[in-house]
């Protein structure tokens, strides 16, 4: 799957999770725009490994602030 | 300068609200005089204990006061050293061997704490490009061990089997896979399906570490913990315990059947790097693993205890966190912290203790009433702890 379907599908994956209804852009942050606890985060990060197959350790999630740094990583993990 | 504390204040402000509505502080209790395994004076009135550790009521053991008495005696107040230097006496053995015994396993390791037991295996085994799959309510122990260590980290949904071995199958091929589950979850008293989760993270070449600390002594026909129960005590690589609990005192450990356990000693640096553990610490706690190993009767009347106390408050109409009694643990939920620390302060005023546990130790921001029985408990006193439930949670409106 390339970036831009990619983005798409995590776009669709954050819509559940989004209950403030916030306009996601790339560098929309997860804690600090969509004020995510650390249980969304583990729904959300579930629901994504579950969707593209991937697993997303916490190492890498401790360098992924942004939904474009998200996609970045989904993408390049896909491989 | 920017003041490095100004992190805490929400918590600050949470904690002064808190105490402004005239509650006692949960977290500052004093046990001015402790009378039995289940009775203390705290805060200068007695009280019945329900939040300590000590499931099979060793502390007050004639036998197991008397080994550490013996020690102070023979051996001095401490051993001032590393377990690898002069800090290894003959009271350290006395527990690793009384360990072996217990476990039936080949090998033995005593650390300081339970926390050093988890913190030091779990990042010396698993390392750079290793990975550890947990589960995501892990004792904050076992997460400390995965951040002291290089491995990558991959946690999954509760008990949930499935998210488990799907993570398993998509780690690279070749990699060290080590699987960290727990008999007893300690905030809900739930326990795990560790012979199904064992069997499937063995299928997918995983190494496997169990924390027993709070089944020790109580789970199982020997008192082994849950993966005994569930008759998959083989195939666990890793067992990590405790001495703090129904051993009665201070003190962790690691057993296993490893061939090269051994060499840990001279790598796991949370082993290394710390003083071993007083004299009287390890004798009091060689002698109450021994009686451990007899101590059907108690277990009988743990359990017996656990079943009435659980039957009886969810039949009052409380919320508790297994639909029946799993292990020793029962956590009564309550509707937030502020109704749960006043509920907390009711039953202290009736003479009975119990653990207030709020985030981030509970899991899915839940405030609990955390009661931890103890086999020295009598019929007597938990008929008492729950009168004193029904009139605290009917004063204060949860139920």
């Amino acid at each position: 799957m390339d970036r831009a379907a990619t983005a798409e599908k995590i776009a669709e994956l954050i819509e559940p999770f989004n209950k403030k209804g916030v306009t996601v852009t790339e560098t929309t942050s997860f804690a600090g725009d969509l004020e995510w606890d650390s249980l969304t985060v583990m729904d959300f990060v579930a629901a994504i490994e579950d969707d593209f197959d991937i697993i997303i350790s916490m190492n890498q999630q401790a360098e992924i602030e942004t939904y474009g740094q998200l996609v970045d990583a989904v993408t390049k993990l896909q491989g | 300068m920017t003041d490095l504390f100004s992190k805490f204040d929400p918590l600050i402000e949470q904690r002064r609200a808190l105490l402004a509505g005239g509650v006692e502080d949960p977290f500052n209790l004093v046990m001015e005089r402790v009378i039995s395994p289940t009775v203390a004076v705290c805060n200068g009135r007695e009280t019945i204990l329900l939040g300590t550790y000590n499931y099979m009521g060793m502390t007050f053991d004639p036998d197991v006061i008397a080994a550490g008495k013996q020690a102070l005696d023979d051996f001095g107040s401490g051993t001032t050293g590393s377990r690898v230097l002069n800090g290894t006496y003959a009271g350290h053995r006395a527990c690793e061997e009384a360990l072996k015994e217990f476990y039936g396993m080949d090998h033995a390791m005593v650390f300081s704490t339970g926390y050093q037991a988890n913190l030091g295996i779990i990042s010396t085994i698993a390392g750079k490009g290793d990975y550890i799959i947990l589960d995501i309510d892990s004792h904050a122990s076992i997460w400390d061990g995965c951040k002291l260590g290089d491995a990558e980290v991959v946690p999954f949904k509760h008990n949930d089997i499935e998210a488990m071995e799907k993570r398993l199958k998509r780690i690279p091929e070749g990699a060290g896979k080590l699987v960290i589950l727990e008999g007893v979850y300690s905030m809900m008293g739930d326990i795990a399906p560790l012979k199904e989760m064992i069997r499937i993270a063995k299928e997918n070449g995983a190494m496997v570490l169990v924390d027993e600390a709070h089944s020790m002594g109580f789970i199982g026909p020997n008192g082994r913990g849950v993966a005994e129960d569930q008759g998959c005590l083989e195939d666990v690589d890793f067992v990590i315990g405790t001495f703090s609990k129904s051993v009665g005192t201070v003190g962790g450990f690691c057993v296993s059947n490893h061939p090269k356990f051994e060499i840990l000693r001279l790598v796991c640096r949370p082993y290394v790097f710390t003083a071993s553990l007083p004299p009287s610490v390890v004798h009091t706690a060689a002698t109450s693993i021994r009686k451990l190993m007899h101590g059907e009767a108690k277990r009988a009347h743990l359990w017996e205890n656990s079943r009435v106390l659980h039957k009886s408050l969810r039949d009052l109409g409380f919320t508790l966190g297994t639909a029946e009694a799993q292990s020793a643990i029962i956590a009564v939920i309550m509707p937030d912290l502020e109704r749960g620390a006043a509920m907390w302060q009711a039953l202290l005023h009736e003479g009975l203790y119990v653990n207030l546990a709020r985030p981030p130790a509970t899991p899915a921001g839940m405030t609990l009433l955390r009661c931890s029985l103890c086999a020295e408990h009598t019929a007597d006193q938990v008929q008492t702890i729950i009168g004193m439930f029904e009139r605290a949670g009917k004063a204060m409106g949860i139920i």
